[in-house]
């Protein structure tokens, strides 16, 4: 039986294209056949969940089953009652299979656990925002079957970028008008083959071609060397290449369906300062991070007075949400250790911009210092992206 | 004191400047206000007037310029 990874291979977007041109007409003609929709969505999730990789299609009906029950039974709890109790058990509830999925592989050296398929955390992020906006109270008409269309929307499935349930809702009861589709269209395929380019070509050449090499070297030179400062920068302009490319194919494919998954890449090599960097690096991760983690927790410690100086709680707060962060990607030290570096550069930028602000005419800015500040950022990136490689790792083992 | 000059004077406290001139800066651009500012911002306004802001209504394109805050405000005072 066939059998895909999403975007992986020129059959893959010959199939695309022809299960979308219903679609495409259809809006066109300014109609919305849902039940086309799903049907598609079913075909997709077949082709990348079927075959060989069965069990984590089980794996995955089974995981949607379970979300949707869960957060159904919270939205009905919810109209009545509004216990902290039971709304922390839910987002506890609702996290747990991820849980079991990222710790599988520390505990049994690296066994991969059954319940896991590709993207589960993307789905597990959908589930918890709608439970936390449950909560408060924004998101009142909760529709089971609607939910599990908006889990399932197969362009974002794989690996995002993570929507929002009412701004998807608003796109999937429309239907974009003549002109504005066609922009849409045209947007569409642009960013498609901007993803061609990006995945295909660039991160081929620092992927396939040039990364490999420079591993093979730096293992060879044992410790510090030239090899290392390579991989560091190839492994670092292959991610973005890799992973901006996939997001340029996810947010393409959704323009074609009406549905403006928002963008998750914004040139974040430009950034000036490590926060810029956030809001331009996986951005809808980066969002859901600091609506759903950091804002609630400052929140919560700020009413609470937990910490008696606001600096202290974002500081607190920083940490904790990129060593969450961190956790989420796996549970490695590099994964970890990556976060942790995160959260405390975000604090450093935090203290030297109030620095820079109180100390106004005598710390000099230009030119030259707005392009030393992005010299500075870039190199911290790509430095975290090596450990975030896990090539450190393997080099530590080797020894 | 009305609504409008409440905000403002939470929000001089918060950045530091007196925004009654520049009503329609965006506040997440030029930097004066952060995800932490904006929480101190709704737990203030909760404060002084009274109005139960949850995290999950606060949408940034919403809420980045003085005179939207002041007619979100204004609206759930209503």
């Amino acid at each position: 039986m066939l059998s895909f990874t999403p975007y992986e291979n020129p059959m893959y977007f010959g199939i695309l294209g022809l299960g979308l041109l219903p679609i495409v007409i259809g809006i066109l003609c300014g109609k919305r056949f849902h039940w086309y929709e799903t049907l598609i969505s079913v075909f997709f999730l077949i082709l990348t969940f079927g075959g060989p990789k069965l069990t984590q299609g089980f794996a995955l009906i089974a995981y949607l089953i379970y979300e949707v029950l869960l957060v159904w039974c919270y939205t009905k709890y919810r109209k009545k009652n509004n216990n902290t109790g039971v709304f922390v058990s839910a987002v506890i509830l609702a996290i747990i299979p991820l849980v079991i999925v990222k710790l599988t592989p520390a505990i049994q050296n690296g066994k991969q656990s059954i319940i896991g398929f590709l993207g589960i955390s993307y789905l597990t992020f959908k589930a918890v925002q709608t439970i936390m906006e449950s909560r408060d109270g924004v998101l009142k008409a909760f529709n089971p079957w609607f939910f599990l269309q908006f889990l399932v929307f197969f362009p974002t499935i794989s690996s995002g970028p993570i929507d929002r349930y009412r701004r998807f809702k608003r796109d999937y009861d429309r239907v974009p008008k003549q002109g504005k589709y066609l922009q849409l269209l045209q947007k569409g395929l642009h960013n498609i083959f901007k993803g061609f380019i990006y995945k295909y070509m660039l991160a081929y050449v620092f992927g396939t071609m040039l990364l490999p090499k420079l591993e093979h070297q730096a293992l060879m030179a044992h410790g510090l060397s030239w090899s290392l400062v390579g991989v560091m920068y190839v492994y670092s302009m292959y991610l973005f290449f890799d992973f901006a490319g996939y997001s340029l194919f996810a947010v393409g494919t959704s323009y074609f369906m009406g549905i403006e998954t928002p963008m998750n890449f914004n040139s974040p090599f430009k950034s000036r300062n490590i926060k810029d960097f956030w809001n331009r690096w996986h951005m809808t991760l980066s969002f859901w991070f600091r609506d759903y983690i950091y804002m609630r927790l400052v929140f919560f410690f700020m009413k609470h007075k937990v910490f008696k100086s606001p600096k202290t709680t974002a500081n607190v707060t920083y940490i904790l949400n990129m060593t969450i962060m961190g956790f989420w990607h796996g549970v490695t030290w590099y994964y970890v250790t990556y976060g942790i570096l995160h959260g405390a550069a975000l604090v450093v930028n935090d203290w030297w911009l109030r620095y820079k602000k109180s100390h106004r005419g005598q710390i000099p800015h230009n030119k030259f210092t707005e392009v030393f500040a992005t010299f500075i950022t870039f190199n911290f990136v790509c430095f975290t992206f090596l450990l975030f490689s896990g090539f450190l790792n393997k080099m530590i083992m080797m020894k | 004191m009305d609504t409008k000059e409440t905000v403002l004077n939470v929000l001089q406290d918060l950045t530091g400047s007196d925004l009654s001139d520049d009503l329609d800066d965006n506040l997440f651009e030029n930097g004066l206000l952060d995800s932490m500012g904006t929480v101190q911002l709704l737990l203030q306004l909760q404060s002084e007037l009274g109005i139960e802001v949850p995290v999950s209504e606060f949408e940034r394109s919403e809420w980045d310029t003085p005179n939207k805050i002041i007619a979100n405000t204004e609206e759930m005072l209503k």
